[in-house]
């Protein structure tokens, strides 16, 4: 593939042959010399990553729907699998609220934090609506999934991708994962698999999203918000500034009258 | 107006720095601004207490950005990473309106500016003995100035939390004047526990206490409508994570209600002319103790509920 400036590149992640393998995890990790967090028992279906943070920029969630009761065989879903990942939304809500403009855009539309300009003060942590971003314990500063912008930049694509034995995660121009996804999504439907559904791949999410899935559940089972909640924390300024407005002049009137009584007096 | 979110967000860890933060730059804005209110409204009996408004403004300000740049994660050094994009290739100042912490970087550094020049100008005049504010439309426009400027360093540490996707700080539009009414009412209760030490002050005693009062009033009505705003957001519970720091903040407040209630009574008796010379009494001080520890708690629940 012929990696190009100036174009959009992304994942599209097809969550219905996701196999929980978690190489993805392992290829990330490998790649961007991620040492990993202290293993721990999570007690936590097969998931022992737990997060995604600033040691996980891949995290293969396991959504448990194992039946109470048998099924026939076919028709029992026992786990959703997702292989979650930075969403590099087109309206970042971290970028948003960086006060130092270290989460930039790339040359690829991807989101990307320098290292060498974050501060730490931790507002994307704050802002990120998939819980994306963490901190680093020793740099002390955020970190994310760069969508393997090192890679990309040397014609490579990213490490998960590479690894991925389903192609569960796809990488590739971002208008053509849409066209893939567009078939894949009519090809489900078509065999009875209606729940299927694209996330992120229009712009009702986040302006869209240049890491985007196909789900076999709504959003929230999968722990996304759905697109009416999917909004960004500038949504707050006005009615913030607003409040802190009236209740300044309030303030200032009640002190001046606490105050001037006394003339009367 | 609010939404019924489902929050998916992770929690920043901002906790005991971002605390002290938030707390100072309230007290140090609310008392420049009670300074202000003081010369503005007052007479020249209470230009002792607008003195000691703005030494403790000043004196609270070299604090606040020790403890935001204490929180960072990257340490002391970056802080001006704030100020200056240091992105290669892309030099200037950073300012993004729409990010308050961006915003309230710009207004600490411009708010310091009014807040040393007020108390270089009160610590002249004590050195020259002046009982007089200094005269003119400009020191009354720079006062007025600063105290918008303190206005709003002592409020956008609110609007900050709301300007995110946690749940609690961004279910409400409260939190900006909350933290207002609150600083307003914190500062003057430090006030009325510093002019103990200046007994010329006291004169404005009564008053500051009264002002306190009212902005209690402000503070509880704003609580009010904070709960109400989270509770139909679907936040609401998880205030209870928090419930002994609401009962500290509560308890401040009844202080200070307590203390309008007893004030506003002797100045219909006395007709306020302030008490004698260094005779702040015990109840005073208790009430401006619990008053400053509810500032505390306020913030603290609010901070911590969300996390």
């Amino acid at each position: 593939m012929d990696i190009k400036a100036g174009e959009s590149y992304g994942f599209f992640t097809d969550t219905s042959v996701c196999i929980g393998c978690k190489a993805c995890e392992v290829a990330c990790k490998e790649w961007n010399q991620l040492e990993g967090n202290e293993p721990a028992f999570l007690a936590d279906s097969f998931d022992n990553t737990g997060q995604l943070d600033a040691q996980n920029w891949r995290h293969v969630k396991f959504y448990d729907r194992v039946p109470e009761r048998s099924t026939s065989a076919g028709n029992g879903t026992a786990f959703l699998m997702m292989s979650d990942v930075c969403k590099h939304c087109q309206h970042a809500s971290c970028m948003e609220v960086c006060p130092t403009n270290a989460i930039i855009r790339t040359e690829f539309n991807t989101v990307f934090i320098q290292q060498d300009v974050c501060n730490g003060c931790r507002a994307c942590v704050a802002a990120c609506p998939y819980s994306v971003i963490g901190i680093n314990k020793k740099t002390g500063t955020a970190h994310k999934c760069t969508l393997c912008y090192d890679r990309l930049q040397g014609g490579l694509e990213p490490a998960c991708a590479k690894a991925c034995p389903t192609q569960s995660i796809q990488f590739g121009p971002l208008s053509q994962l849409q066209q893939t996804a567009d078939a894949r999504l009519e090809a489900l439907h078509s065999e009875g698999v209606t729940q299927a559904q694209l996330y992120g791949r229009d712009d009702k999410v986040y302006g869209g999203l240049s890491a985007f899935f196909l789900l076999m559940d709504k959003p929230e089972a999968y722990g996304l918000p759905n697109a009416e909640n999917a909004v960004l924390p500038s949504r707050n300024n006005l009615g913030g500034y607003l409040t802190a407005l009236v209740t300044a002049v309030v303030g200032v009137v009640a002190g001046l009258i606490a105050i001037r009584r006394r003339r009367g007096a | 107006m609010y939404l019924a979110a489902e929050h998916f967000v992770r929690a920043p860890d901002w906790s005991w720095f971002i605390l002290g933060y938030f707390f100072l730059a309230g007290l140090s804005g609310g008392a420049y601004v009670t300074g202000t209110l003081l010369r503005l409204s007052g007479d020249l009996r209470d230009e002792p207490a607008a003195r000691v408004a703005f030494y403790t403004s000043f004196a609270l300000l070299p604090l606040c950005p020790v403890f935001l740049t204490a929180d960072l994660g990257s340490g002391w050094l970056r802080f001006w990473h704030m100020l200056v994009n240091t992105t290669p290739g892309n030099p200037g100042l950073n300012f993004k309106y729409w990010s308050p912490i961006s915003v309230g970087v710009w207004i600490l550094v411009i708010f310091s500016v009014f807040a040393t020049i007020s108390a270089l100008a009160a610590w002249l005049g004590d050195r020259r003995g002046a009982a007089t504010p200094p005269a003119g439309p400009l020191s009354i426009a720079f006062n007025v100035v600063g105290a918008t400027v303190g206005l709003f360093f002592a409020s956008y540490t609110g609007v900050l939390l709301s300007v995110s996707n946690q749940p609690v700080w961004s279910d409400t539009w409260m939190l900006g004047g909350l933290f207002l009414a609150s600083g307003l009412s914190g500062a003057a209760a430090l006030l009325v526990l510093l002019m103990r030490y200046r007994p010329a002050s006291a004169f404005s005693l009564v008053r500051i206490r009264i002002a306190d009062g009212y902005f209690s009033l402000l503070e509880l009505v704003l609580v009010v409508a904070f709960f109400i705003t989270i509770g139909f957001a679907g936040t609401a519970g998880d205030e209870l994570t928090t419930a002994p720091l609401w009962a500290l903040a509560l308890v401040g407040l009844a202080a200070s209600l307590v203390g309008l209630r007893g004030e506003s009574r002797r100045v219909q008796v006395s007709g306020g002319e302030g008490s004698a010379a260094g005779t702040i009494g015990l109840n005073a001080v208790l009430a401006s103790v619990l008053v400053l520890v509810g500032v505390l708690a306020l913030r603290a629940a609010i901070i911590f509920s969300a996390q």
